[in-house]
């Protein structure tokens, strides 16, 4: 027994160390497999607002580059308006609405990483909650995955963790958005398409109709080089995105008020088999 | 004399840290370098001091890196495995003689202190990477990135201790 105690205090730095190694591995990954480990992240109070007080002062710098990227999509969906003459006249019945949008802006955001977060300045109070999609004004941003009073994080589609549901544009030929290449940070790829698609460079990809997150016909962005996997049966093609990675500011999410039921009827479906 | 050097290592910490966040990590270098100048703590830090409290102490600093970062515990277990290696580290730098109450890093010459803080940061950067990227088949790109992050670490961590420096009399 003294030989123990002996022992212990002998190496006491050593097993110190070695606890808080194992705890840090751990801590590591038990996310790997799941979500983001819940109090290790950027959305708590103390952070989110030191970063909502460091982008009042940044947000000052690029006002004018912002206002113009807003102005331009109102002037796109003016358009769309314009040519719709019979959404005029309708009122939308807000019972019936699939999807609601609620507004935000991103405080800090990282793209140099292996898995990529950003975090954004609404919260639970803002009704945000896990699983819902974050989109910009040109294309996709990613998915909510951790959320505290007044502040969330974002799964960036710029991690390898991150798997999304994609399509061509005017075709239902989907696959998964993947970012296997983790060093270009403007370029996602796209997997599982089926070899017997035609394709041509600079085909428009968006987001397809399985997912539950976001709504179909999201832009993402453009079909860059594209090639046969090892398998030889499907295409593995390089996406380039629309959004500017490194340059986010105001971000649109969107609550899928379906999406409750869609998850309940699956997974009774599954059950029943 | 004790309480200014407890004042001055609490101001390091906050200060390191919020430099680290709020400045060094949004700097994307060439798209992917953000230089770790959080490590200078572990340089600055009193040399006799309890070693348990200095684990704990870079634990901590490393986890709130992490928190504020969104890298779950990585920055966190390389701090902490370069404050383990420490003095093994000050051992082969400087001799033997680091062990006298008299030692002081500026006394010591240029090329120690440079050799010091450049193995805190090639061990930490190695650490930091495989945890990161965690897979073998990319052992080039640990490599990589522990090369070119490592070097501008340096360099700039080099700046910082030359600016802030003790006044030599």
């Amino acid at each position: 027994m003294q030989q123990i105690i002996s022992f212990l205090i002998k190496y006491k730095t050593f097993l110190l160390y070695l606890f808080l190694l194992l705890l840090s591995v751990i801590f590591t990954f038990q996310s790997h497999s799941y979500h983001q480990s819940k109090f290790l992240n950027s959305s708590n109070y103390i952070v989110g607002s030191i970063y909502s007080f460091s982008d009042n002062i940044t947000s000052y710098f690029n006002l004018r580059e912002e206002n113009n990227s807003l102005v331009e999509e109102n002037k796109n969906l003016r358009k769309k308006l314009f040519n719709n003459t019979h959404f005029l006249e309708s009122t939308i019945d807000t019972s019936a609405v699939d999807y609601e949008v609620v507004r935000g802006r991103v405080i800090n955001n990282s793209y140099a990483d292996q898995r990529n977060y950003v975090t954004i300045n609404k919260g639970e109070n803002d009704g945000i909650a896990q699983d819902m999609g974050v989109i910009t004004d040109k294309g996709i941003l990613g998915i909510v995955e951790n959320t505290s009073n007044n502040f969330s994080t974002v799964q960036s589609i710029l991690s390898d963790k991150s798997n999304i549901n994609a399509k061509i544009k005017n075709s239902n030929h989907f696959g998964s958005l993947v970012w296997s290449n983790t060093q270009d940070y403007n370029v996602v790829q796209l997997i599982d398409i089926p070899r017997l698609v035609t394709l041509t460079i600079g085909d428009t990809i968006v987001t397809g109709a399985m997912s539950s997150i976001f709504p179909e016909n999201i832009p993402i962005g453009t079909i860059k080089k594209f090639d046969l996997d090892n398998s030889k049966s499907f295409y593995f093609i390089d996406v380039e995105l629309f959004n500017d990675m490194t340059n986010i500011g105001n971000i649109y999410i969107i609550k899928n008020l379906n999406r409750k039921e869609v998850l309940q009827l699956e997974a009774e479906t599954e059950a029943n088999d | 004399m004790i309480n200014s050097a407890l004042f001055y290592n609490v101001l390091r910490f906050i200060l390191l840290i919020l430099v680290q966040v709020l400045v060094f990590n949004n700097l994307n270098f060439f798209g992917y370098i953000n230089p770790m100048v959080y490590i200078l703590f572990l340089y600055w830090y009193p040399i006799k001091q309890n070693r348990t409290t200095f684990i704990i102490l870079c634990f901590f600093l490393g986890l709130f890196v992490d928190i504020f970062s969104d890298t779950l515990a990585i920055n966190a277990a390389a701090s902490v495995t370069i404050a383990y290696l420490r003095p093994t580290i000050m051992r082969f730098v400087f001799g033997v003689n680091f062990e006298f109450q008299s030692f002081k890093l500026n006394n010591s010459t240029k090329a120690q202190q440079f050799t010091f803080l450049a193995l805190l940061i090639i061990i930490h950067h190695l650490v930091y990477f495989t945890l990161e990227i965690f897979n073998f088949s990319n052992s080039l790109l640990i490599l990589q990135k522990t090369f070119t992050v490592g070097i501008t670490t340096l360099i700039l961590c080099i700046l910082f201790s030359t600016l802030f420096s003790s006044k030599k009399e």
